[in-house]
């Protein structure tokens, strides 16, 4: 749209300045942790005196962090094999039925996208004491996929969408039965939008911490629970560690799909 | 005979019709009852325990408690503050952003929506961390700024109304800018190029072309900002130190500290009804706005 105007250096050299400043701030939040978990002081100083792996140390050598860590790849996990297959054959029925009940399962289906956090975590709350399930691992799992459910259908819906029922036809018209066509002809077509869509969901259950707040404790403590249980109370550079394995998982997913996009 | 097999026929079919019908809409029972179980279920248990007493009785004593509590309107106060002021930042910061990537060349444009799209995708107790570091008492912006003698003593930025105001931001920004960015790029390059030839300088350009062809855009993303922000919880929580109370801070203190269930209860409806509102209010504005002739 700039090169409308080739003339306008001043605005060019603003803009570009302007964008890059803001790009900055997006970014050195993320940044400032991976010098800060190498630093081999407890203070945390920038940039660092001393270098070390004592935080990483600190971080697989405490029982505490390896059984939230542990806990919460298990929930994430279970996460995605939950939410993706109930995911995928909602769509199927939106595609398939069409009209207004797609348009009612979507919208259903995407409520807890909408719902601010805090209320979904304190009903949750509420249900789980009721149900006596508070702290159980199926109990945050409950929560975890309901709000995977709608990144899932996000990510599977244009991808069903795309697909040509009409290979089914044929299947069933050669006497394939509705789900020996889907597993057989659809699933493996659709391939590259499951593993998106289960990466999606893992990582969504993986960095949830509002529900896990209220509902997990005990031996099922979450990972980011546990992370915003030391925030509140002291600045712990093991944290810096344990962002920094984090931001290098998530720059690791977004390299893949960049490449992906770009074949 | 023939009329007859068909309606024979077409009994038939519309019975095939039917079953397979209910069999689609049985797929979509799992995410159905999950949803069911784990989202509006949860919302119905907030409001029955906000009218029930101990016994089981139904009264308003939460909500008459709640609304003249004087703390419930300051902490709706600080939260339309903060969602206020984070959308202002957003359309600030944003807005220009998204004209610099809409404007590169798509490959350029790929490349730094990669910088865009890592906050989105780190965790945000990461992404809260970072900041602490950041803007700390001795953290890195205080060092930068008593080591230069800009300041004598180091700027309070964190555990206040800033640091939480920065940590929001932060969080919705490539949120704001993702709509905004597509909004752009859809743009016709020549609608540009022709305002461009017939001499309107590029602010006018900016203003009159650019900003109301990518006004859907920038109308979702605002929309989004403002009733996401709502609800927020890590970020005052941990960036607003207990100095700043929005509704969600309440929430969580009224149920965690007090272990005051019916008045967490009447306080979660009372979000929700906000977000509802609020949320219908934006949209139907951005819709209202949308429909009227944008030649004028």
């Amino acid at each position: 749209m700039l090169d409308a105007y080739p003339e306008s250096r001043l605005a060019h050299a603003l803009l570009w300045s302007f964008g890059a400043l803001v790009l900055a701030f997006l970014i050195l939040p993320t940044l400032i942790v991976v010098p800060i978990s190498f630093s081999g002081s407890d203070m945390l100083e920038f940039p660092p005196r001393s270098l070390s792996l004592r935080w990483y140390a600190s971080f697989f050598g405490s029982a505490d962090w390896m059984a939230a860590l542990r806990t919460s790849l298990i929930l994430a996990g279970l996460t995605a094999i939950v939410s993706v297959p109930a995911a995928f054959l909602a769509c199927v029925a939106m595609d398939r039925l069409g009209g207004r009940l797609a348009s009612g399962i979507y919208t259903f289906a995407v409520i807890p996208s909408v719902v601010p956090g805090i209320l979904l975590a304190i009903g949750l709350f509420f249900v789980l004491a009721k149900l006596r399930l508070l702290g159980t691992l199926g109990g945050v799992l409950l929560g975890h996929v309901v709000l995977a459910i709608p990144v899932a259908v996000v990510v599977l819906y244009p991808a069903v969408r795309r697909f040509d029922w009409v290979q089914l036809q044929a299947a069933r018209s050669l006497g394939a039965g509705w789900g020996g066509g889907i597993v057989g002809i659809m699933l493996p077509q659709m391939v590259l939008s499951l593993v998106s869509a289960a990466l999606m969901a893992f990582l969504s259950s993986l960095d949830e911490a509002v529900i896990s707040i209220f509902v997990s404790s005990g031996a099922n403590t979450t990972l980011p629970k546990l992370m915003f249980i030391s925030l509140r109370d002291q600045i712990d550079p093991t944290i810096a560690a344990i962002s920094t394995l984090w931001t290098g998982l998530v720059v690791a997913v977004v390299l893949l799909f960049a490449a992906r996009q770009r074949p | 005979m023939t009329a007859m097999t068909a309606t024979v026929n077409a009994a038939g079919l519309r019975r095939d019709a039917a079953t397979e019908r209910r069999f689609f809409l049985s797929l979509a029972l799992p995410s159905l009852v999950i949803v069911g179980i784990g989202a509006i279920l949860p919302l119905f248990w907030i409001l029955q325990q906000s009218l029930a007493t101990a016994r089981g009785d139904i009264t308003l004593v939460n909500y008459t408690a709640l609304l003249t509590n004087g703390l419930t309107w300051r902490s709706l106060l600080v939260t339309l503050e903060l969602s206020g002021g984070t959308l202002l930042c957003c359309l600030v910061l944003g807005i220009p952003l998204a004209f610099l990537l809409a404007s590169t060349s798509p490959r350029t444009a790929s490349r730094l929506m990669v910088l865009v799209l890592l906050p989105l995708w780190t965790s945000i107790l990461v992404r809260t961390y970072g900041w602490l570091v950041i803007l700390r008492r001795d953290g890195l912006i205080n060092d930068l700024l008593v080591g230069s003698g800009l300041v004598s003593e180091p700027v309070p930025l964190v555990y206040n109304f800033t640091g939480t105001l920065i940590g929001m931001v932060h969080y919705m920004l490539p949120i704001f800018v993702l709509p905004t960015y597509a909004a752009m790029r859809d743009i016709d390059g020549n609608v540009i190029r022709a305002a461009a030839s017939m001499g309107a300088s590029l602010w006018h350009c900016f203003r009159t072309v650019i900003l109301p062809l990518a006004f859907g855009g920038i109308a979702s993303g605002s929309v989004i900002v403002f009733v996401y922000t709502l609800g927020f919880f890590i970020t005052p929580a941990i960036l607003g130190g207990g100095r700043i109370s929005p509704i969600a801070i309440r929430i969580d203190r009224t149920l965690s500290t007090l272990q005051d269930w019916g008045g967490a209860a009447a306080f979660g409806v009372f979000l929700l009804l906000i977000v509802a509102v609020l949320g219908v209010t934006a949209l139907g504005a951005a819709r209202l706005i949308r429909s009227k002739p944008a030649a004028d």
